[in-house]
């Protein structure tokens, strides 16, 4: 067993995972460290005791960041695995039940588009009015239609494959080709496309709570920490900002980075490396 | 030519066609709001304020007894004579709201589309051409980051860095909402532009150079390139004769889709900076259950993307010859 | 014979390494231990099944493998070492590649610059253009797109790109693929003169037919290994055919009794 670079991915794959695994779980624990105010310690810069920071009602600014980005990443597991069953739903609809289907799929996907993402969250959002149902009906809207074309493209081109063909033509049941030929194709791009949901839906979730549309104040979420943080600024609290901000983009690039090592792992193609 | 034609009035009823799916969509949204218009507005804002005709035309705009059909033709017939309602937020018709917000916004959003634009697709060929080289790793590495970070954490970073630590920029709070353009000096308007133009351009760049660089290396993976590597055709001229030329198509494409994105990032931005573009409009409006404004400006943000891809759709009518000559539309 | 062969590989072996299953990494041998010589003049077909690795034969010797694969093995052209910084030098020039389908072509450039890669100067077009002559296209073919040309066309496009630089060496990589008999024999023909001219012709194939009725030596390929080597001639009788392949291959010609072609297994080679 030499190491080679898939198996050295298993281990960074593996480790990646396991790190925000604890930050959600550290998040949900912890809420109340996150909540607690505490006006003597008030303002206080990043120490030892308090990395992150306190902000202006001695909330510690750590606990207050964990617990954000627990809460993004509970939004972006909810959000992300919804997205990509109606992304499967609609892009193999589109692909098997003919023209007609098609036609309106390919419709939807441009309606969708056609209203920058931001502004549709705040439409859909203000629809619901506002808080954590607008944010996942929101997000679950939006960001479907790139999976579901790939799903589509990649039905389209199993059903014209040879083998499918075949087995058709040798009278295999219809349910048969499907879990025996086409799932196990169709599975590893569903996965590797519901995990690279999962940055565009965190950081999504925070943008519109930044402009007051998703989460209420009163929760622990990044973009209220960040909406909160400007006002401050101008005094001098520059931890406010700064260190939610790298954490959220951390969690971000990490879910990038697990992405594109699934997409390595389980793509045929980049079996010749 | 002809067929080149037949393509284009194709894309072109497709267009409008989608603005009126985008408004009925926006319709079916806004009136779904368990906030009433018309109760929120007048507890929020000052009734007093409103004169008796303003309340009227909003009863006979939004008529809580009309059915929503009915609401919606009402409002489609008005909007197609030029008449966008009346801003409930800034008391003003909707239409000369819009006009005023989106020339500021447009200074933002045309400078950052052509920065992004013109270094994104610079250094996507250039991180391509150059694939598992160092400099291709940086590219990569800065694009990645810059496109992890959101957008409005971005614009807090330099807002801190240029504004408050270095004094370079004015602090955009201190502008005063709704400020009269008009009365802001023109200097004035591009110190308060120029920070908010710069976030906004970052921001785009990682979006392009991504997918040029992907493209870029499609092109150079393809059985075209490996044959003028075979007829000893050397890096440049492989670039000057190919990558140009096949880059170019979605080249095309990328860049007019992301007015979208630009317009998104400009809504985060303007919020940050205070800058008293559409995107800070649309913003109050949303908080505001303005609902005319909000619906005013869906739909001419909707037509600006749709432009968009009219334009793009048009221009790859031209520069490729397969859908010139009609062999695929 | 004392000629200096043009072409000259001695023991070339090409594999690739790749992943076999998620987490396991294996070598894969595609061409192993082939020999082969060519001379002035002459037209050698190398006939292998589809996906036998052929087309890395002539990647090889053109030093544009793809960089997960890597070959052994010596060749030598005209007498000199074949390098990677030789080739590059030779490629295009000297030594020439027809490809296999009109998808070698930019999609997006006109044919008659991409005949002439994209050189615009008044020799290359009147070259270009007797080029065309030669190959029975007309002036107005230079003005088309790869997409509008029709598959005879497109034949003769590829094959012109080939001849503007009078190349010494022509490596076709199946010059005939499912095209009708007289066509693909116009195109072998077409082959057979430029080796009259002076070069010499490497066509590599998958049909046996074909490559007897164009080429003057025949080299069967098979899972990487070269079966044999004969005289096209010696393919008008079985016994002087050496390996069981062959001489299946060979039953199987519809002149021969059109028999098929039992399953051969490793073991047998």
């Amino acid at each position: 067993m030499s190491i080679n670079r898939r198996k050295a991915m298993l281990v960074l794959l593996v480790l990646a995972v396991s790190f925000l695994l604890c930050i959600l779980i550290a998040g949900v624990l912890n809420t109340d460290a996150a909540m607690k105010t505490d006006f003597t310690r008030k303002n206080q810069p990043p120490s030892l005791r308090y990395p992150f920071g306190t902000d202006w009602m001695g909330r510690d600014m750590f606990a207050r960041t964990i617990a954000g980005l627990s809460m993004s990443i509970r939004i972006g597991l909810l959000t992300a695995t919804i997205s990509a069953l109606i992304a499967f739903a609609l892009g193999s609809a589109a692909a098997v039940m003919g023209k007609t289907v098609d036609i309106f799929i390919g419709w939807l996907i441009d309606l969708v588009m056609g209203i920058p993402h931001i502004l549709l969250l705040m439409l859909i959002s203000f629809a619901c009015g506002k808080g954590f149902r607008g944010i996942v009906i929101g997000i679950l809207c939006t960001h479907w239609m790139s999976l579901a074309r790939v799903i589509r493209g990649e039905v389209l081109q199993l059903k014209q494959s040879g083998y499918v063909q075949v087995a058709a033509k040798l009278g295999t049941g219809r349910l048969r080709i499907v879990t025996r030929h086409m799932l196990p194709h169709l599975v590893p791009q569903f996965m590797v496309g519901l995990i690279l949901l999962f940055p565009h839906a965190i950081l999504h979730e925070a943008s519109i709570t930044f402009l007051g549309f998703g989460l209420s104040p009163e929760q622990p979420a990044i973009g209220v920490i960040l909406s909160e943080s400007i006002r401050y600024l101008l005094t001098g609290s520059w931890w406010l900002a700064v260190f939610p901000g790298i954490s959220l983009s951390l969690i971000v690039i990490l879910f990038d980075y697990i992405g594109g090592m699934a997409r390595k792992l389980l793509d045929p193609a980049s079996a010749h490396e | 030519m002809n067929k080149l034609m037949v393509y284009m009035f194709k894309n072109f009823i497709r267009m409008l066609l989608l603005l009126l799916f985008v408004s009925i969509t926006a319709f079916i949204l806004v009136s779904l709001s368990p906030i009433d218009p018309l109760q929120a507005n007048i507890s929020q804002t000052a009734l007093g304020s409103l004169s008796q005709e303003q309340i009227d035309k909003l009863e006979m705009y939004w008529g809580v007894n009309e059915a929503p059909i009915e609401r919606y033709l009402a409002w489609v017939r008005a909007f197609l004579h030029g008449d966008m309602g009346t801003s409930l937020l800034y008391r003003q018709s909707v239409a000369s709201v819009i006009m005023q917000k989106l020339s500021n916004s447009l200074m933002l959003m045309v400078f950052a589309w052509i920065i992004s634009g013109g270094i994104g697709f610079f250094l996507g060929i250039l991180s391509g051409m150059n694939r598992g080289k160092i400099i291709d790793k940086l590219i990569k590495g800065y694009a990645l980051l810059t496109a992890s970070a959101p957008t409005f954490w971005l614009a807090l970073l330099f807002l801190l860095v240029f504004s408050v630590w270095l004094g370079l920029f004015p602090i955009g709070l201190s502008v005063p909402i709704g400020m009269d353009a008009a009365s802001v000096s023109l200097s004035d308007r591009l110190q308060h532009a120029i920070l908010p133009a710069v976030t906004l351009s970052i921001t785009g760049i990682s979006n392009i150079v991504l997918h040029t660089r992907e493209k870029m290396i499609d092109v150079l993976e393809s059985e075209y390139v490996l044959f003028a590597v075979a007829r000893g055709e050397k890096r440049w001229e492989i670039f000057r004769h190919h990558g140009l030329r096949n880059i170019l198509l979605p080249a095309i494409t990328l860049q007019f889709a992301s007015i979208s994105e630009i317009f998104g990032g400009s809504i985060l931005v303007e919020q940050v900076f205070s800058y008293p573009g559409l995107g800070q409009a649309v913003v109050t409006a949303g908080l505001g259950g303005d609902i005319p404004l909000l619906l005013g400006i869906t739909v001419i943000s909707a037509a600006i993307v749709f432009a968009g891809n009219f334009i793009a759709d048009i221009l790859y009518g031209i520069v490729d010859p397969r859908i010139r000559k009609g062999a695929r539309s | 014979m004392d000629r200096i062969p043009i072409l000259d590989i001695q023991n070339l072996s090409v594999s690739f390494s790749q992943y076999v299953d998620m987490f396991r990494k294996n070598d894969l041998q595609v061409i192993k231990d082939l020999n082969l010589k060519l001379f002035e003049g002459e037209v050698v077909a190398v006939v292998g099944a589809s996906g036998s690795g052929k087309s890395l034969l002539a990647h090889a010797i053109l030093g544009i493998l793809p960089y997960n694969a890597s070959f052994s093995g010596r060749m030598s052209y005209c007498g000199e070492p074949l390098t990677q910084m030789r080739i590059e030098q030779l490629r295009g020039k000297e030594i020439v590649l027809v490809p296999q389908s009109v998808s070698y072509l930019d999609p997006l450039m006109k044919v008659g610059f991409q005949i002439r890669k994209s050189v615009n100067d008044k020799r290359s077009k009147e070259k270009m253009l007797q080029t065309l002559n030669r190959y029975g296209l007309g002036e107005e073919v230079e003005k088309l797109y790869p997409f509008e040309l029709s598959g005879g066309m497109a034949r003769r496009v590829l094959i012109s790109t080939a001849v503007m630089d009078s190349p010494r060496l022509v490596i076709a990589d199946e010059p005939t693929p499912g095209i009708h008999i007289d066509a693909a024999k116009q195109v072998l023909g077409h082959f057979r003169k430029i080796a009259d001219d002076g070069a010499a012709v490497l066509i590599i194939t998958h049909d046996l037919e074909l490559a007897i009725e164009a080429a003057d030596r025949v080299v069967v390929f098979y899972a990487g290994m070269t079966l044999e080597e004969a005289q096209a001639s010696d393919f008008s009788d079985e016994s002087k055919l050496s390996h069981p392949y062959t001489r299946a291959l060979w039953r199987a010609m519809p002149q021969n009794g059109f028999r098929a072609i039992e399953s051969i297994k490793e073991a047998d080679l």
